[in-house]
């Protein structure tokens, strides 16, 4: 369950909110709490008067939302036009496959989370991964799979 | 007035209406997909588009305001066209299994396609896959049969204001679903089955029981009893082909007896019931202070609507039971103990215009010892459907008569249909219980048509009482935020779920337009006009029943098996 004391403040700094104010608040849930909760959707619709329906029906339409909390590695995978052009493609399903989650999802282990950017302005490294905000030029399905490895050995050698 | 131009025609138009609106004045027919009467438009279809001269491109006409001097045109060869290519689209990912499709010959979609001459599937697109979602006692949602037109969104949100589905995601992957692509059961859903109604395609249906029914028709060991609503009579006979508003009371019954039904009841006794206990109540709350103003509980829809949104308010409303678990209380407990049954061999079935009833019936405390009061309902739809699968055409039967001892109606339980009509009935009872006189004119213009909000002051003896009427939950939602805020002159408020009341039920037969609904509503009035019994109080099977069995209207009986309990409910909302 999420931390809704985060929820409360972010409320409290938005007083007479209304209807136009739920994209900012939800990008400020998210960026505190790393993804929406259920709990966080409920009571953002409780202070702005808005069923969460229709909080879903926003936050789903855009990208940037996420409704599973991240994973220790989190991984982004550019579908832009350069990295899609040198094979970004492939690289994506190789993840999926191998991480059993789809784009905004977490693997149920909690290791992994999967995001699709548009771009990360590197366009010359393509095709481009980056997890937890190291960059990864040049990177093939093979490539990642090593990737992907290291960080899952690198959390068991703490254990 | 403005001018307009229509395919050469002269047309008129009124300042502020859209191009749709003129044409349509001007008896100028336009296909629409998205477009609902009385809503703002969301021109999300494009079925409607039209020429107009001078504009760059073609014109929504839902959405697009009449102007003077407009020259339109609504059938040049660009606009077929571009129709026919809407229709090809919305087909292009659609599935082509129309000969088992629930909505087979009632198909807006369908109908399209063969207006528009659609013969080959021209665009192949990929299939929507997603699993139907059957949690709900009363709806199914089929996302896959959904052609994202939003009409089911709008009704829920802007109708009813309960807001349990929206649109999910975007572009290619949208989709209409509950708050968290949850199950209906657990969404804010008051199961009242507006959407079903508006849905030009099979992607919204009502939980059908047809088979279940039939099992147990079939089934020696058991007694099947059926009963049905005051609405029912009034609508069925538009899918047997009769024009909107034929009261087919007789047949029907007939019809019921012929496909096997042991017992037919007519829930307007029951509807005759709830008056004489609901009177009760309301005369003594007023005279001995209890929660005011009081609200009805007939419509399942709204007593879960107050259970989510409005749970402070739930000792304002009316503990009776609906008239359905009312007939079914009495049906497995005077009626087994009168027939030597045990209620365990005994199969209530109902008839309802109705989604949301189904969900009552399996509310836990509608029964005794895990024994259901109503074990299947069924809606107007699916009696049909029971009736042609039978072989049982209804209007080449000759008329019967409900059985005893819960066949006796006035015509005030069978006002219970329309918006309106259970104040009335309230109305001309609590007149006779509080002066011991009878009204002198029993119809109430005011408390009728299809208004979404009526009120009325009457003088009972030496009381004013106030009493308001509303249908569909928004108007509801309206009336409950000015009591919230202090509102204090009303004593009774009836509330229905449905615009109009249950003549426009979830249940009903689709394809209905305003006029059809009108005429339904009409069907009922002329019942109340012509009928020798129309006032509950004088009820005699009533009467018998308070004699033989429950005593009397508020005693210990009735408590148990006539009243209810309500609580706050948790749902995601």
């Amino acid at each position: 369950m999420a931390d809704m004391k985060s929820v409360e403040t972010i409320l409290e700094g938005h007083p007479d909110a209304g209807r136009d104010h739920l994209i900012p608040i939800l990008q400020e849930v998210q960026a505190a709490e790393g993804y929406l909760s259920k709990a966080a959707i409920t009571r953002v619709g409780l202070a702005l008067d808005l069923p969460a329906s229709k909080i879903f029906g926003v936050a789903t339409f855009y990208n940037m939302f996420r409704f599973q909390p991240r994973g220790t590695y989190h991984v982004m995978v550019c579908r832009g036009t350069a990295c899609h052009v040198k094979g970004s493609k492939r690289v994506l399903d190789m993840v999926e496959k191998v991480l059993k989650i789809a784009p905004g999802e977490t693997s149920r282990d909690g290791l992994f989370s999967l995001e699709v950017v548009a771009c990360m302005g590197a366009c010359g490294l393509a095709p481009v991964v980056n997890v937890n905000g190291q960059f990864h030029a040049k990177v093939t399905p093979m490539k990642l799979q090593r990737i992907l490895e290291e960080c899952r050995s690198e959390e068991f050698s703490h254990v | 007035m403005l001018a307009l131009e229509a395919n050469g025609q002269k047309i008129e138009a009124r300042k502020g209406d859209t191009i749709l609106q003129a044409l349509q004045r001007g008896g100028i027919h336009v296909p629409t997909i998205c477009h609902m009467e009385g809503l703002l438009p969301s021109g999300t279809c494009r079925m409607c588009v039209v020429e107009v001269e001078g504009a760059p491109g073609l014109v929504p006409a839902c959405s697009f305001p009449a102007a003077d001097g407009m020259r339109i045109h609504t059938s040049t060869p660009t606009v077929l066209k571009t129709r026919k290519a809407i229709v090809e689209l919305l087909l292009s990912n659609h599935p082509d299994d129309c000969l088992y499709c629930a909505r087979n010959g009632k198909c807006d979609l369908s109908d399209l396609a063969r207006e528009h001459g659609v013969r080959n599937r021209v665009f192949r697109g990929l299939r929507k896959r997603k699993e139907k979602d059957i949690s709900s006692p009363s709806i199914v949602r089929d996302p896959e049969k959904c052609i994202l037109c939003g009409k089911c969104v709008r009704v829920c949100e802007e109708v009813q204001g309960v807001s349990a589905i929206d649109f999910i995601n975007r572009g290619s992957k949208a989709f209409v679903g509950t708050a968290f692509d949850e199950g209906m059961n657990v969404s804010c859903c008051i199961n009242c089955g507006q959407c079903i109604l508006v849905c030009p395609t099979a992607a919204l249906t009502e939980r059908s029981y047809v088979d279940e029914v039939m099992r147990v028709l079939a089934d020696p060991g058991k007694t099947v009893v059926v009963q049905h609503a005051p609405a029912v009579s009034v609508s069925i006979a538009e899918e047997f082909g009769f024009k909107p508003g034929t009261d087919i009371d007789g047949q029907m019954v007939a019809a019921l007896r012929r496909v096997g039904f042991h017992r037919v009841f007519d829930t307007s006794f029951t509807a005759d019931l709830t008056i004489m206990e609901e009177g009760s109540e309301l005369i003594q709350r007023i005279t001995q202070g209890g929660p005011l103003p009081m609200f009805t509980s007939c419509s399942p829809g709204w007593i879960k609507f107050v259970e989510q949104f409005y749970p402070e308010l739930l000792p304002n409303v009316s503990t009776c039971k609906s008239p359905q678990q009312m007939m079914g209380a009495v049906i497995k407990s005077f009626f087994a103990r009168r027939e030597n049954l045990d209620p365990k061999d005994i199969v209530s079935v109902s008839i309802m215009p109705c989604t949301a009833k189904k969900f009552e019936c399996a509310r836990p405390e509608m029964g005794r010892d895990y024994v259901p009061d109503v074990d299947y309902v069924l809606t107007t739809r699916e009696l049909a459907e029971l009736f042609r699968i039978k072989g049982v055409d209804p209007g080449t039967l000759a008329p019967e008569g409900a059985d005893t001892p819960f066949g006796e109606r006035s015509s005030a339980g069978k006002l219970f249909g329309a918006s309106g009509g259970v104040m009335e009935a309230a109305v001309r009872s609590a007149f006779f219980l509080l002066t011991g006189d009878e009204m002198k004119e029993y119809r109430i213009q005011d408390l009728r048509g299809m208004k979404g909000s009526k009120e009325l002051r009457v003088k009972v003896g030496d009381l004013e009482v106030g009493a308001a009427v509303v249908s569909s939950l928004g108007q509801a939602r309206k009336l409950m935020d000015e009591i919230k805020a202090g509102r204090s002159d009303l004593h009774f408020v009836e509330v229905m779920t449905c615009p109009g009341g249950c003549i426009n039920g979830g249940g009903q037969p689709l394809k209905a337009d305003l006029d059809s609904v009108k005429a339904r509503m009409a069907a009922l009035y002329a019942i109340d006009k012509t009928d020798t019994l129309r006032v509950s109080h004088r009820n005699s099977q009533v009467q018998r029943l308070y004699k033989e069995f429950l005593g009397k209207p508020l005693g210990h009986l009735s408590h148990q098996l006539l009243h209810t309990t309500y609580q706050k409910r948790e749902v995601l909302r």
